[in-house]
């Protein structure tokens, strides 16, 4: 005859930490209130990560609500998110760490309200993680204000007659509605309604993790679970409200399940060599790049440029030339374009940072360069270049009741000498061939190899080009040197 | 005697939610007259008669209140 002895099958899973550190006081308790859904979905997860040996690799991403405090409690990898945006921080989580098993764990206020976006086009990209739904059909951690799932009739501090659903609409069926997208893998709903119901919803969340395990894509399981302190109930009528009220509404079952039509899943794709990266973004071979800084250490280099103009005078392409070239000439640089909707007119204007150093910010609030291809934008500006700066203004002159007697000023009309060249639409390069001129830092070939890269047409690279060697030839040949 | 179960309850976890007593199959379980530190009537087993079927444990929403013993057989050593 077989020995027997009583042997301990039920226990706290060691996936949950020994000791809950969040109280001082009765540190081995949760802080839910007695009765509440989320001990008991907590556990059923606690038991299932133990089961299937998945502790170490799982990353639990917390949302903000009653649960926010899931990290005090598992002892996996946690995220704790923004408000609803628990499915987006899963969707990174899991894409840079592939071989994580990821668990989004939401409650209703949280995912189908605020949101409900992030939870719908993550079901629809299919993506492999997890999510556990508590629907509580209430906001339970604010005091109890009106959810998208709260029931018709359901008494709450928002609808203190009851939801009505001519004027509230009806409770949303989660599930339902994601289950119609083509995408998602597996979806199910189960209850909390009595512990039968308890053990089908633990099967539905290995399920759903299983799912995720085999690579097959997004599953969800939305949870029916009471929250005895907000609707006022002793727990064991919560508990029968839920078996007796919610299942009625919210049906428990599967609502999709298309694991077995998934392909088996690929492997990504490895990404290009390091080495190839320049040719893919058509950037200029590191190996003919110079040494950083060559010419620059003598002294510390630091334009803050502000080029500023009507949308459609080259505003942005001017600035990003400037970068660019200084990039590829080993400095520091920033671009910061600002402007408004309009693709032509409006204004526009970017800030450069050009240094030697590293760059604290890419704003320009004192600038030490100002390049103004119209009059409101040298209105704007004009104060705001620090002394000793340097100005260019595509105009014969300043105007008179706008002038500036510390900084260095070079009004030419900029875009009249384009004209004659043949377009107005390159009096930016003109301006910039200047201001080259003048600041002297920049070997040409800098900026001949950053047009060719940023400006398509060859044709136009070449009225561009023209254009800079006048813009170089109609200011001083004396250096300019700022402050 | 023929004990086939047996439930521990730590009854400073408890908060006397009554789940487990809802949810025991041969009702042996009860909420104690008496208050834990926390101000809570924890659940209580006195008898001989649990069944270690576990079904309790599965009921609280407490993680570390409940531990379920069941006879089982072991193999020979």
């Amino acid at each position: 005859m077989p020995e027997k002895e009583l042997c301990i099958t039920h226990e706290k899973p060691l996936a949950f930490f020994p000791h809950f550190e969040r109280k001082g006081e009765g540190e081995d308790q949760t802080h839910y209130c007695p009765g509440c859904g989320h001990g008991i979905v907590h556990k059923l997860l606690a038991e299932t990560i133990d089961e299937l040996g998945i502790q170490d690799r799982t990353i639990l991403i917390s949302p903000v609500g009653c649960s926010v405090f899931a990290y005090y409690y598992f002892d996996t990898g946690n995220v704790q998110a923004a408000h609803g945006r628990a499915p987006a921080v899963a969707t990174a989580v899991k894409r840079a760490h592939p071989n994580s098993i990821v668990i989004s764990y939401q409650g209703d206020g949280d995912l189908a309200a605020i949101g409900a976006a992030e939870i719908l086009h993550c079901a629809n990209r299919n993506e492999n993680v997890t999510v556990l739904f508590v629907n509580n059909t209430i906001y339970g951690m604010t005091g109890g204000q009106m959810a998208p799932t709260s029931l018709p009739g359901q008494k709450t501090t928002t609808s203190p007659g009851g939801r009505d659903p001519g004027r509230d609409g009806y409770p949303m069926r989660v599930s339902e509605l994601l289950a119609t997208l083509e995408s998602p893998a597996f979806i199910e709903r189960a209850s909390l309604g009595n512990v039968k119901t308890i053990l089908q919803a633990k099967k539905a969340i290995r399920r759903a993790i299983e799912c995720q395990m085999e690579g097959k894509g997004f599953s969800m399981v939305e949870l029916l679970s009471p929250c005895p302190t907000i609707w006022k109930l002793d727990p064991v009528a919560a508990q029968k409200r839920v078996h007796d009220e919610m299942e009625r509404y919210f049906e428990p079952g599967i609502k999709c399940d298309r694991r077995a039509s998934r392909p088996e899943p690929r492997e990504a794709a490895p990404p290009p060599p390091l080495a190839d990266f320049s040719r893919l973004l058509n950037l200029p071979d590191d190996n003919g790049r110079t040494a950083p800084a060559h010419a620059h250490d003598a002294e510390r280099l630091d334009w803050r440029i502000r080029i500023a103009g009507f949308g459609g005078q080259g505003v942005l392409l001017l600035g990003q030339l400037l970068a660019e070239a200084a990039m590829d000439d080993g400095l520091e640089v920033s671009w910061l374009p600002s402007y408004g909707p309009e693709m032509r007119s409006g204004t526009s204007n970017c800030h450069v940072r050009i240094s030697s150093h590293p760059i604290d910010s890419p704003l320009v609030t004192r600038a030490n360069a100002l390049l103004a291809l119209n009059e409101p934008s040298l209105r704007k500006f004009l104060d705001t270049v620090e002394p000793g700066g340097l100005v260019l203004y595509n105009g014969d002159h300043l105007p008179d009741d706008c002038r500036r007697d510390n900084v260095s000023v070079y009004a030419l009309p900029f875009a009249e000498i384009a004209n004659q060249l043949g377009s107005a639409k390159v009096g930016n390069m003109v301006m910039l061939g200047a201001f080259l001129a003048l600041s002297h830092f920049l070997p040409d070939e800098r900026m001949e190899a950053a047009l060719a890269r940023l400006v398509s047409s060859e044709r136009w690279v070449e009225i561009d080009k023209k254009a800079l060697a006048v813009g170089r030839e109609r200011v001083p040949a004396e250096e300019f040197r700022h402050a | 005697m023929d004990v086939k179960g047996r439930v521990e309850i730590d009854r400073e976890l408890c908060k006397g939610c009554g789940l487990c007593v809802e949810a025991c199959v041969p009702k042996v379980l009860h909420l104690s007259a008496r208050l834990n530190a926390s101000g809570y009537t924890p659940a209580e087993y006195t008898g001989t008669s649990c069944s270690g079927c576990g079904l309790c444990f599965y009921a609280c929403p407490e993680p570390g209140t409940l531990r379920v013993w069941k006879l089982m057989a072991t193999v020979a050593a």
